[in-house]
């Protein structure tokens, strides 16, 4: 039986596979051949095992599982004969992996008299072989390093970077090995050997420090030897000698040199001969040269060998052919660091491989360019990628428009500069832009209040051309709701600036447009209708139109638009009165916060005088339900509630009060915050669904304060409230930037207010046990339900504002004793919380008595974030486990 | 340095020859062969021959009807690469004849499996556990041949053991 020919039933069987029209038919032929070869497997068939194998291996390229034919293999391999163990290993090749054991066999062959079958058992070991089995072997492979036939020796070489590679220990025991091979003279050997050396530097320290003392020297003669060497035929690659053993012995230099200056002083001359002598006009040397410039970049090399370096990328990066321009820019970006002005000659070139036709080379030059960006370059690089944009392909229109508006934020300090350019990518390529980049915009816009009017007047011309582009049609949205006026009457006309007529029947027209635009999604309707909620007091001329228009959506099958059209035709019906007070202009974003929310701290993009800079309309202080609010209020919070707050909290995995009560924390950054979603509709709800406001209260805004404010201290204190503007608010953060914009739009009053507090100490006051003393700051209700009453009340030492000692007063307002109390307390990051013991763990019934603990915390972001805890109580009432738990947002604002 | 995978594929996204130095599993290698011919086959002719792809890069080249693809490290030798490509192919070269028939030879029915193994045992001779093994493709084909003539021997003893055995039950 001759084993190779290959006999007709594996041509048939290749025959009747792509024979399938089917998947289905070929698994049903693929199946009964597998079966038929595992019967032949189950009888131990010697003469059909190699064409069995070769189907099997046919299968496996299909696709198909062929585990069953792996122990075939080892059959295989341990028969006598070469061609059956040479086929045999190429089946474990490419049927087996790393995870499974095949060692025992091995082990026999590389002690084999014959030589190819010691390659074919280091070629297999080499490829497929795991940590237990590298251990086991290392010491034959050891022995075959010093074998005397160089075939063996260099596959030995291979398969001990293998070893070390999957057990880095062993490294110590390759070093004196590694080194007699590279004095070898055969370059398979010393291709095997300098590779071995390599990985022996990355595995251990103790080898670097070895091989640097004894192979340094020998490694250059090498190099020196093979580029000065003759016409070499053997070795010849397009004109240059072995490129492959030059590329190997550099990069063992690159990590010998680096950080040793008297190692990196000794390659200097040969790296400087490299990099002038090898021929450029072909791949081969242009390899070597790219291997050259990257280890005079890793070396402590001379500052004329960087700048030689350097040199060759220029020449690279003019090179026609895009393989040697694509290493040029990703060495380009390396190099950025040693020397980031020899990079900046060469931003043209670097400019215009942003406009390759390649994507690899865009994404490589992309990425270059956004590193070159500096304050100086900044306008006119900018320039280039958005004039660029226009003509983009659409795949590339994303990574472009992420990375222009990314460089846009970094310098943002000229207002107008970063709205115009801002204004650009949203018109071109709008569809794009990520929520946060145009989140972040809004609030650029309402901290430039001498550019409003021509902001509004230049997206009205945009969505004129670009009504397509979904975050410059809510950019636009937003702007004609806030300062619809200044479209109209061209206040703010900056020099320069186009005049044009703008009617306010034009300006409804375009929300309308936005809000009957058939690909319009829910968010951007919604905020159509905010916009002509506040057009119509901005323009009565229109307010039958608006109103017609924001009737039409009461039916709507989307629940959020179908709201707000009943809510907002509510208050153009029925609350007229209020109207203009409601709809008034939002009060400055400010950017501070939002920044921080972001956890983009950029350092140069705000100028502190900006961020804190108070209302430019002063006297629109009077809000909705004319609540008082203070200029820095977090309403960048609110500009997207819907995602996770504070970072900080958010990140840790970990945090105590994650693991707690299994919540993210929206109470984080202040105490108002996280009642603000749930109070803010509440508020809503209060003001539209009942009349009685707005008769007393647009007039009063101390009264109204009051009422808004009693509102938000139940919160707290009546878990009925509680769980409803809970439940709302969890409405509001799932609609996500709906809710947002809802809120945003609607000018919650911002929480944690002045008057608010007041009337809660009030409230909490009149609560609170005689005899508990409020110094600074006022005693509040922490928490209380039908059988517990839990107060604070607050001290501070003088000069350390942010540590606050309070003092829980725990009461028991059941009839029976509470045993085994256990208070527990959860603070977000920012804050340090200590507990001290409770003063019992018993509260006597009926408010007989009470028991005190004392909480120490320091708020590290104090005066910037207002504490924020969760707490949890565990006790006992008639030997029955009891467990509440709950928030106290309502801390005194300044702890 | 180290390749963690060879792939040649056909222009219609037909594999004919896989070699794996990194462990994938079975699913993951088809996963991975899908991925790649989709990107790589689309990519028109005068663009550079690499590809970025999960962190690492392929850098691929096409001979006639056949794209060699190898699997690198992000910050290894893009060029080397492609010379170490262009080495695999012109030892297979020598071994089969015209490149050109490199993928009539890997499809042809008869000998497919026959050449296939050739083609592997081939690459067994260049790399091992991913690293280049030999440049000088003359002692590829020395070692080739030695191993191709010890094949040669071992079935003409067998041929002459079954003559014998068939003369002497004559």
């Amino acid at each position: 039986m001759n084993p190779f020919s290959s006999g007709t039933r594996l041509r048939d069987m290749i025959r009747a596979i792509r024979a399938c029209k089917t998947a289905a038919e070929e698994r049903a032929v693929v199946r009964k051949e597998c079966a038929a070869i595992r019967a032949a497997i189950s009888e131990n068939d010697q003469d059909y095992r190699h064409r069995n194998l070769a189907k099997l291996m046919f299968i496996h390229m299909l696709g198909y599982p062929t585990h069953f034919g792996q122990m075939e293999c080892l059959k295989l391999i341990a028969s006598s004969g070469f061609p059956e163990k040479r086929i045999g290993y190429l089946g474990l090749m490419l049927l087996l992996d790393e995870r499974q054991e095949w060692s025992g066999l091995g082990l026999q062959d590389l002690n084999h008299s014959n030589q190819y079958i010691i390659g074919l058992a280091l070629c297999a070991l080499g490829n497929i072989c795991s940590a237990e089995m590298a251990r086991d072997l290392a010491p034959e492979v050891e022995r075959l390093l010093q074998n005397r036939d160089l075939n063996i020796k260099k596959k030995a070489a291979l398969c001990s970077i293998r070893i070390v590679r999957k057990v880095p220990d062993l490294a110590e025991n390759f070093m004196s090995l590694a080194t007699a091979l590279v004095k070898e003279k055969h370059h398979g050997v010393l291709i095997a050997g300098v590779q071995l050396c390599s990985d022996l530097c990355k595995a251990s320290t103790e080898s670097l420090e070895f091989l640097r003392k004894n192979c340094t020297e020998v490694l250059i003669r090498i190099l020196r030897d093979v580029s000065n060497s003759p016409y070499a035929p053997e070795y010849d690659i397009s004109g240059v000698t072995d490129p492959f053993l030059h590329i190997r012995v550099l990069k063992l230099l690159r990590l010998l040199g680096q950080g040793d200056a008297d190692a990196s002083e000794s390659m200097n001359d040969i790296l400087a001969q490299v990099a002038t002598k090898t021929e450029s006009n072909k791949n081969a040397g242009n390899a070597i040269l790219y291997e050259c410039v990257e280890t005079i970049m890793g070396i402590e090399a001379t500052s004329g060998l960087r700048v030689l370096a350097i040199n060759i990328l220029g020449r690279f990066l003019s090179n026609r052919d895009n393989n040697i321009r694509y290493v040029a820019l990703n060495m380009l970006m390396k190099a950025i660091a040693v020397d980031s002005q020899a990079v900046q000659r060469h931003k043209t070139t670097i400019l215009e491989c942003v406009k390759d036709s390649d994507a690899s080379i865009r994404k490589r030059a992309l990425e270059l360019v956004s590193l070159l960006i500096s304050d100086a370059n900044v306008k006119p690089l900018t320039k280039e990628l958005v004039d660029y944009l226009e003509v983009s392909d659409q795949e590339f229109k994303g990574d472009l428009t992420e990375k222009i508006c990314s460089i846009v934020e970094r310098f943002s300090s000229d207002k107008l500069w970063y709205i115009d350019q801002m204004l650009k990518v949203l018109s071109e390529a709008g569809n794009y832009v990520k929520d946060d980049v145009w989140h972040a915009l809004i609030v650029a816009i309402s901290n430039a209040p001498d550019l409003q009017g021509y902001i509004v007047r230049s997206l009205y011309k945009a969505f004129q051309t670009s009504s397509e582009q979904v975050s410059l049609v809510r950019v636009a949205l937003w702007c004609i709701g806030e300062y619809g006026e200044m479209l109209v009457n061209g206040a703010g006309m900056l020099q320069g600036e186009e005049p044009m007529t703008v009617t306010e029947s034009d300006a409804v027209d375009v929300v309308e447009s936005a809000l009957q635009y058939h690909a319009s999604d829910i968010t951007s309707q919604a905020m159509s209708l905010v916009a002509l909620l506040k057009l119509s007091s901005r323009y009565p001329s229109t307010s039958e139109r608006v109103k017609d228009l924001i009737i039409q959506h009461k039916g709507c099958l989307e629940l959020e638009l179908q709201q707000r059209s009943i809510e907002f035709s509510h208050i153009l019906q029925k609350h007229q009165t209020i109207k203009s007070s409601l709809v008034e202009r939002m009060p400055v974003l400010d950017e501070s916060v939002y920044n921080e929310k972001k956890g983009s701290p950029s350092t140069n993009s705000i100028p502190a005088a900006k961020a804190s800079k108070p209302v430019a309309t002063g006297a629109s202080l009077n809000l909705p339900n004319g609540v008082m609010k203070p200029t820095t209020a977090p309403i960048g919070d609110l500009l997207d509630l819907s995602s996770d707050d504070v970072p900080a909290p958010k990140l840790a995995t970990n945090d105590f009060l994650q693991d707690l009560l299994g919540i993210d924390l929206p109470a984080a950054q202040s105490s108002g915050a996280a009642a603000s979603g749930g109070s803010d509709i509440l508020l809503d709800l209060l003001s539209i669904g009942t009349s009685f406001q707005s008769d007393s209260l647009p007039s009063n805004n101390v009264s109204n304060s009051q009422l808004n404010s009693s509102v938000v201290s139940p919160l707290d204190n009546l878990s009925s409230i509680t769980s409803t503007s809970a439940s709302l608010d969890i409405g509001v953060s799932t609609i996500g930037p709906v809710g947002l914009m809802d809120q945003k739009s609607r000018s919650p009053p911002s929480t944690a207010t002045a008057p608010a507090i007041d009337l809660l100490d009030d409230l909490s006051n009149n609560m609170s046990l005689p005899g508990i003393e409020s110094r600074d700051f006022p005693t509040i209700t922490a928490f209380e339900s039908s059988i517990l009453r839990i107060l604070f009340s607050f001290t501070k030492q003088p000069g350390r504002p942010q540590v606050t000692q309070i003092k829980a007063t725990f009461s028991n307002k059941s009839f029976n004793t509470c045993t085994d109390f256990i208070f527990q307390a959860a603070v977000p990051k920012f804050i340090q919380l200590h507990l001290d013991p409770a003063s019992s763990s018993t509260i006597p019934p009926s408010g007989n008595g009470t028991i005190t603990q004392t909480l120490s915390v320091t708020n590290s972001l104090h005066g910037q974030k207002a504490l924020a805890m969760r707490i949890r109580m565990a006790y006992k009432v008639n030997n029955q486990d009891m467990l509440d738990q709950g928030q106290v947002n309502n801390f005194p604002s300044g702890l | 340095m180290q390749i963690h995978f060879v792939l040649l594929i056909s222009r219609q996204g037909k594999v004919r020859l896989t070699k794996w130095y990194s462990p994938y599993s079975q699913k993951e290698r088809s996963k991975v062969i899908r991925e790649l011919s989709g990107v790589i086959l689309t990519r028109g002719p005068k663009l550079c021959n690499f590809v970025e792809w999960r962190g690492f890069k392929v850098v691929y080249r096409r001979y006639a009807s056949l794209y060699f693809c190898m699997c690198i490290d992000a910050d290894d030798n893009e060029l080397e690469v492609l010379e170490i490509i262009h080495h695999f192919v012109e030892i297979l070269d020598r071994y089969f004849g015209s490149v050109c028939e490199l993928d009539l030879i890997f499809n042809f029915h008869k000998l497919m499996m026959y050449l296939k193994n050739q083609a592997y045992y081939i690459l067994d001779e260049l790399l091992i556990a991913g690293e280049l093994q030999e440049s000088s493709k003359k002692t590829v084909a020395r070692v080739i041949a030695a191993q191709d003539s010890l094949v040669e021997t071992a079935k003409e003893q067998a041929n002459s053991l079954s003559n014998m055995i068939a003369q002497a039950t004559k």
